[in-house]
């Protein structure tokens, strides 16, 4: 009973975090957005600005709801509602601190800082979920009845399926290494031995990328590509719909800043010391370093952004299928090697 | 085992609700002023011609062919990668075998210009 209710806090601390999160860095991106292009960025609502995500909320809510007449109507609701919970499943196996029979004590147990602790394969996990977030786009883009919507339906499609490969295969040097599914331990060995970018730094490159694509940001974001498709899949959408969409988008860069974090960036071991294994100080600490480098690692997602142009399709696919696969399997027999001849 | 995927199972509904909820309060909240006008397919100021769901790119489908290929047998080597460290020498020949028949099917596909955009 009392794990039940420790995860009912778990899962309305996650979810109250990440929904908060999202409508601030909304509000980051634009005062980013704002210091690249040297102008002041939003700040009438509240001092800084900082007010902005509540009254956008509002508004959200405020605004005329257009379902245009020729869209096929269940999907086309379906279609946001999916892209939610397909980015919000993702959370339940990622650490956001220790997890283990040392955590500090709370009622009869040690809190595990995940939602669902007993589960090794979670790196399959993610992916798998991470892999069904294609359904959101393509559905609204089919159902929007409009050439636009299909266009950037099928052009994410096609992007995020090609990404998916490099990136499920970059992530194997690591997995090899660690010889674990679990985010938990993979977070471990890179506490014991040394974090996966230096390890694999290839395959960190790789990963990196796929986690662009996959987000559909810029420079990939050739499914909105507001200059040649108007908004892309989301062109028919409107008032919280439309909000919708963007909320799943960023929970998607969040849980991918993550993934980054906890594969490559040694999740919450900070660098150069290392800290205890047990009681309340050390598990605070290893929560704020990894939350600290996962703010850090979504503000570099921004600044590329505002940094580099859009690709363009068929380079995009090109670097997919001809660069990135042959460079992530190569990775991955290069890891198997030296593996076997430090072993000998 | 199977008690862990219950906390997923909880996550699920919970998500489901979080996403419900908004489509509710947005029906329930956002004025209603349908015009003809306003129900038309957005497309810049003009009517749009024909049918929306037309016939596109014919690549769009090799790449999901060669996606469903590759996507399993990338999920074949997880397990592989899992348990490599108590595996002998051996399995890293037959990993290797593995991979140079995937790189084969690749280099078939590139060579026959199914990964050319035109």
């Amino acid at each position: 009973m009392l794990e039940i209710i420790g995860l009912i806090i778990k899962i309305s601390i996650v979810v109250g975090v990440t929904q908060g999160a999202v409508a601030y860095l909304i509000l980051v991106e634009r005062k980013i957005a704002a210091f690249s292009q040297d102008r002041i960025g939003p700040n009438r609502v509240g001092p800084l600005g900082l007010l902005q995500p509540i009254v956008d909320g509002v508004k959200m809510f405020l605004k005329e709801d257009v379902t245009p007449n020729y869209v096929n109507k269940p999907i086309f609701i379906l279609a946001p509602f999916l892209s939610i919970v397909t980015a919000m499943i993702g959370f339940a196996v990622v650490p956001f601190g220790p997890v283990g029979p040392n955590g500090p004590g709370l009622f009869d147990g040690p809190i595990q800082f995940q939602i669902a602790p007993g589960i090794d394969i979670g790196l399959l996990y993610i992916f798998a979920v991470g892999s069904l977030a294609v359904y959101g786009v393509i559905l609204a883009g089919y159902s929007s009845n409009n050439k636009y919507s299909f266009l950037g339906g099928l052009r994410s499609s096609a992007q995020i399926i090609s990404y998916e490969i490099p990136m499920g295969l970059s992530v194997l040097g690591i997995v090899l290494l660690a010889s674990s599914l679990d985010l938990n331990t993979i977070i471990q060995w890179q506490d014991k031995n040394a974090w996966g970018i230096f390890v694999q730094p290839l395959g960190f490159f790789i990963f990196l990328i796929c986690a662009f694509a996959e987000t559909n940001r810029l420079p990939f974001d050739l499914p909105e590509s507001e200059q040649e498709l108007v908004g892309g899949f989301h062109t028919e959408y409107s008032s919280m719909k439309f909000g919708m969409f963007f909320l799943g988008e960023y929970l998607h860069v969040i849980t991918v800043s993550f993934l980054v974090v906890i594969l490559y960036l040694g999740g919450w071991d900070p660098p150069f010391v290392s800290l205890g294994d047990s009681g309340w100080l050390m598990a605070i600490l290893k929560v704020g370093t990894l939350i600290t480098k996962v703010l850090a690692m979504i503000v570099f997602v921004m600044w590329i952004r505002w940094t580099l142009p859009r690709f363009r399709y068929d380079r995009l696919m090109e670097l997919a299928w001809k660069r990135m696969i042959p460079l992530a399997i190569g990775n991955t027999v290069v890891t198997a090697l030296i593996l076997q001849l430090i072993r000998r | 085992m199977v008690y862990n995927y219950i906390f997923i199972g909880l996550l699920i509904l919970v998500a489901a609700a979080f996403a419900a909820g908004p489509l509710v309060a947005v029906a329930l909240l956002s004025p209603k002023k349908r015009s003809a006008t306003k129900s038309e397919t957005y497309e810049c100021g003009v009517l749009t011609v024909g049918d929306s769901w037309v016939k596109f790119r014919m690549q769009y489908y090799l790449y999901a062919i060669l996606f469903v290929l590759f996507d399993v047998e990338t999920v074949f080597l997880y397990p592989w990668a899992v348990s490599y460290g108590g595996l002998g020498f051996f399995a890293l020949i037959e990993m290797i075998i593995f991979v140079v028949m995937l790189l084969v099917g690749l280099a078939y596909a590139w060579a026959r210009g199914a990964l050319r955009w035109l």
